[in-house]
């Protein structure tokens, strides 16, 4: 039982900074240009096929380099060249714009590496158990992938709250209406922060792949999860992204490790009902039910606090 | 004031709709009756009759689509969810039906998918319905995955991956009509899609109507002329529901199964697709839509394996240069029309139609190649796309791709560049006869 | 005579900053009551208190002697309240005529139906063109309001306000951004139709104010410094001092 708190705590934190390495890029992005990205999950997609590729020619340690810097520079152009031209149109007009980008790029990921997974691997560096639990072996690239997204998390409260940027990008989450009168050079800070934001969660992909499935609908697995991470948390707030990542990362890592049921708390239903509907649901384990957790959570914060745990926008 | 309300000259208000504006307005659904009726004696293939019964499907749902994003500025990406409940609850009625022997003819079905989308969107409705804009697309997207998920662990009622299948010729037969042949089906398709789309038109001419319009264009300002945004929103949604119910259970009595796709993501992604291009700004927008989207798809699969990539092009396209959608476009040179100044538009619309047809077949020779190399590679390289042959090993292809990619892009920009220019032009023209926008 | 608004210990505060400090008022029914300050005194913030876009942190807002603090603003407007805005915040899609009818359908009754034809309301058509003639925007009838000048689209605003027949009006700066020409006509058009009503209206323009008010209040910091009629303002040293100057002199 100790075995089992113990591995999914620390399994859970994990899933919990990767969701906010996205959910933080995503949280900026949506102050500053009001647009909430849907192709996010998207660009850690080409994150983690991205470091697959460059993986493949030059090695791991290159690739967690430029490939977010690729992924970055695409991000970037896609604001330049898209998103500032559709921002005439309106929000709906730049988040159908992203969905519209979300969905070609699942299609042209697929058209380049294939629907099957492919073969992205642990580096040989890390490639060892870091320490053994109760028996369980907990791999280092984990305990990396940890250290990495502390580090950028570390990293990026530095960029906040020491730099000039991060010092509009704070005035930008406070005060959105502001943003207008950044200046001359918003269009430079615009792209900047898309490109940033592209890029972290790249990086995501990159420590993501080789330990989950690199894979071209992985996009679209983890995108709807990281919306309810951002309306769970508040839109627009920092703080409330991080709470709702690990809140998020945490229910799911748990409810993936626990194999009650209704069945197995209150017995056999009876035979009567073996047919019916209601044998779905006694006998279902609450494993089963993991991936629906976030979205359960999302409809319960909805009923008691509409604005999300932390949130004071209303758009 | 009250003594004033009697001396308002009747000229203010715009005038009643003329006796010959009347006869022209039920003339359209009298002709559009008839045309329905008349279309499979034209067209009488049974893959014919299969399509057409789809695009009727698929009108009533972008429809339906439309009173959320249209009407109430709503943008959903869950609206599968009722189009797909409405199909498993007729699929289950078509079965309890047969089983039972109830008196219950199979055009009444699409009833309990309709009452099945209206159920499920005033249960999910209410939660979805408190945020707009942003969050509210947040969590229909949400909500879905939540019916999605829900709908593989409920296997007893949702039959898991295979889905439930019916046989819609076994219910109570009407004037000796089995519903097995495809011709049946699309009359059936056919009546329901002319009540519905007469429903949703009237819809939009009632006070909820306008202020669905007002909600969309100020939410804010709503509160206050005495109304609840919410409760505007919400009704909005339950109504489209309803509509999307319908057209889910007419798509199950078509394919005669129900099964996870129909609630899925990509449903709720063709249906914005269809609404968004067909236009969003007019009621038949998103019939034009419909009728776009259901033949493109059906014709793209045949002539090229990535038609989902260019499927996923042409909407980035629509949104980026044409938020209208194609309604939009078309109207948008009604002004031209009536001032007579459309003439001075067409020819900067035949220069500049040359260049932008190099750059898009460059932009599809080199898709097309590159599929060869990653999705067949080892196949014969001598492939046919859109019908024509080329060799994708011969080098000079990529050359052929980029100069039409490049040079194409670089004359069309200044083609573009000619078009508004004349537009405008021609615009300014239409407006000092008198014409307004 | 009776009291249309009353505002008893009202505050409001954003974080640290108050904005709104311990403010009573009382505006009798069937008076045009003006309320003038200083940039950033808090008028709009007190408009939008009475109106329930806030709610007050501390104290109470009646109207005709009931509490109406923490109702939103939909059902404040359904007892008889209504407000304009500062920025022009009307339907900019929809045609001058829409934006009216869209202002008249709740107070007619007709709510949330979708069982009757729009066109076919008489009540509904005729108060709508009593108030398009009121405002003089017939010929502008089928033009979006977004493509109004700025001072029809001020007229439209005006319009919208009163469309529901609320006996408690308040304007947010109706003539802001005018010419002079437009501003005469504008408070012309406010005194004709807000005749037997109550009017609460924050104003920049001392004209306006002295011309069209019966009683006066003075807001400077979030606190009203003097209430009383135009001379009892003009006369007032506080009054003289604190914000008026020499523009009153």
């Amino acid at each position: 039982m100790l075995e089992l708190i113990v591995i999914s705590t620390l399994n859970g934190v994990l899933y919990g900074m990767l969701l906010f390495l996205m959910a933080s890029g995503l949280t900026v992005i949506f102050s500053m240009l009001g647009v909430l990205n849907f192709a996010h999950a998207s660009f850690y997609m080409l994150g983690a096929f991205f470091g697959f590729q460059i993986s493949r020619w030059f090695g791991f340690w290159p690739a967690l380099i430029l490939a977010p810097l690729l992924a970055g520079a695409l991000g970037a152009a896609v604001e330049r060249y898209g998103l500032r031209h559709v921002h005439k149109n309106g929000h709906v007009a730049e988040l159908l714009f992203t969905f519209g980008l979300a969905f070609a790029i699942e299609e042209i990921v697929q058209i380049i590496w294939g629907k099957s997974p492919v073969d992205f691997r642990v580096p040989p560096l890390l490639d060892f158990p870091a320490f053994t639990l109760f028996s369980t072996n907990y791999p280092a690239f984990k305990i990396f992938m940890l250290v990495v997204s502390i580090v950028i998390f570390i990293g990026l409260l530095v960029v906040l709250k020491r730099t000039r940027i991060g010092l509009i990008v704070q005035a930008a989450l406070t005060h959105p209406h502001m943003v207008g009168h950044l200046g001359h050079n918003v269009g430079r800070i615009f792209m900047l922060v898309f490109g940033v934001g592209t890029a972290l969660a790249a990086v995501a992909g990159v420590i993501a792949g080789p330990a989950l499935v690199t894979q071209s609908n992985m996009a679209g697995l983890l995108g709807p999860i990281l919306f309810v991470v951002v309306v769970v948390g508040g839109l627009g707030s920092l703080p409330g992204a991080f709470i709702a990542s690990l809140l998020i990362g945490l229910v799911q890592t748990f409810a993936v490790s626990m194999n009650g049921s209704l069945a197995g708390a209150f017995g056999p239903l009876s035979p009567d009902y073996a047919a019916t509907w209601l044998s779905d649901i006694w006998n279902v384990t609450v494993a089963q039910i993991a991936p629906i957790m976030p979205y359960l959570l999302l409809v319960l914060i909805l009923i008691f606090r509409p604005m999300g745990l932390l949130g004071t926008r209303d758009t | 004031m009250s003594d004033a309300t009697a001396k308002i000259p009747a000229t203010i208000a715009p005038p009643r709709p003329a006796a010959s504006d009347r006869l022209k307005f039920y003339g359209i659904w009298i002709g559009a009756a008839l045309a329905l009726l008349v279309l499979p004696k034209l067209f009488s293939s049974g893959g014919s009759l299969t399509t057409f019964s789809l695009i009727g499907i698929s009108i009533i749902f972008s429809l339906s689509y439309n009173i959320l994003l249209g009407q109430t500025g709503m943008l959903s990406f869950g609206h599968a969810v009722y189009y797909g409940l409405g199909g498993f609850l007729a699929i289950h009625a078509i079965n309890i039906i047969a089983k039972n022997k109830f008196a219950i003819p199979l055009p009444l079905v699409p009833l309990v998918g309709g009452a099945a989308g209206l159920v499920f969107a005033m249960l999910l409705g209410w939660v979805s319905t408190r945020r707009s804009g942003t969050a509210f697309a947040m969590i229909s997207l949400g909500v879905a995955e939540l019916v999605a998920s829900s709908a593989l662990i409920l296997r007893t009622f949702f039959g898991g991956e295979a889905g439930v299948s019916a046989n819609r010729t076994k219910v109570l037969r009407l004037f000796d009509w089995s519903f097995g042949p495809q011709i049946q089906i699309y009359y059936l398709v056919a009546a329901w899609t002319l009540i519905a789309v007469i429903a949703m038109y009237a819809l939009t001419r009632t006070p909820l109507g306008r202020m669905c319009n007002a909600v969309r264009d100020n939410p804010e300002r709503v509160q206050f002329v005495g109304y609840d945004p919410h409760i505007i929103r919400y009704i909005a949604f339950c109504f489209s529901g309803l509509f999307a119910g319908i057209a889910g259970a007419l798509a199950a009595i078509n394919f005669e199964i129900a099964n996870s796709a129909y609630l899925g993501a990509v449903q709720s992604g063709t249906v914005l697709f269809a609404t968004y291009i067909g236009g969003v700004g007019f009621f038949i927008g998103p019939i034009v839509g419909a009728i776009f989207v259901t033949l493109l798809s059906l014709g793209l699969s045949d002539l090229t394996q990535v038609w989902q990539l260019y499927f996923g092009l042409i909407f980035i396209a629509v949104v980026m240069f044409a938020p209208g959608g194609i309604t939009g476009l078309l109207m948008m040179h009604r002004p031209l029309l009536k001032g007579g100044t459309l003439s001075r538009v067409l020819p900067s619309y035949l220069v500049a139609f040359v260049p932008t047809l190099a750059m898009i077949t460059g932009l599809m020779l080199a898709i097309e190649t590159t599929v060869h190399f990653t999705v067949n590679p080892g196949e014969d390289s001598h492939i046919k796309a859109f019908g024509i042959p080329f060799d994708a090993a011969n080098p000079a292809i990529w050359a052929v791709a980029a100069v039409l990619l490049i040079g194409g892009f670089l004359i069309a920009r200044k083609t573009w560049a000619r078009v508004a220019g004349s537009w405008d032009d021609a615009l300014t023209a239409a407006r000092e006869k008198g014409v307004a926008a | 005579m009776s009291t249309a608004i009353e505002l008893r210990g009202v505050e409001k505060t954003f974080g640290i900053t108050s904005v709104i400090r311990n403010v009573n008022l009382t505006v009798a029914q069937g008076e045009r009551h003006a309320l003038i300050g200083p940039n950033g005194a808090g008028k709009s913030t007190l408009f939008n208190l009475i109106s329930g876009y806030m709610k007050p942190s501390v104290g109470s807002i009646l109207l005709r002697d009931q509490v109406i603090s923490g109702l939103p603003p939909f059902q404040i407007n359904r007892r008889g309240l209504s407000r304009s805005f500062q920025v022009t915040n009307v339907f900019a899609k929809m045609s001058v005529w829409e934006n009216l009818r869209c202002a008249v359908l709740w107070a007619t009754g007709h709510r949330y139906a979708f069982w009757k034809n729009i066109d076919n309301l008489p009540e509904v058509r005729d108060r709508t063109a009593q108030i398009l003639q009121d405002i003089n925007l017939v010929s502008r009838r089928d033009v979006p309001a977004g493509l109004l000048t700025y001072a029809e689209q001020r007229a439209l605003e005006i319009g919208i306000t009163i469309a529901g027949g609320a006996d408690v009006i308040l304007l947010d700066e109706p003539t802001a951004g005018m010419s002079h020409a437009e501003t005469e006509r504008a408070v012309a058009l406010i005194r004709r139709l807000t005749e037997g009503r109550t009017l609460l209206i924050v104003e920049h323009d001392m004209s306006v104010v002295f011309g069209l008010a019966d009683r006066i209040s003075v807001l400077v910091y979030g606190q009203i410094i003097a209430s009383g009629t135009p001379e009892e303002i003009r006369g007032n040293p506080k009054v003289k001092e604190a914000y008026l100057g020499e523009e009153v002199a």
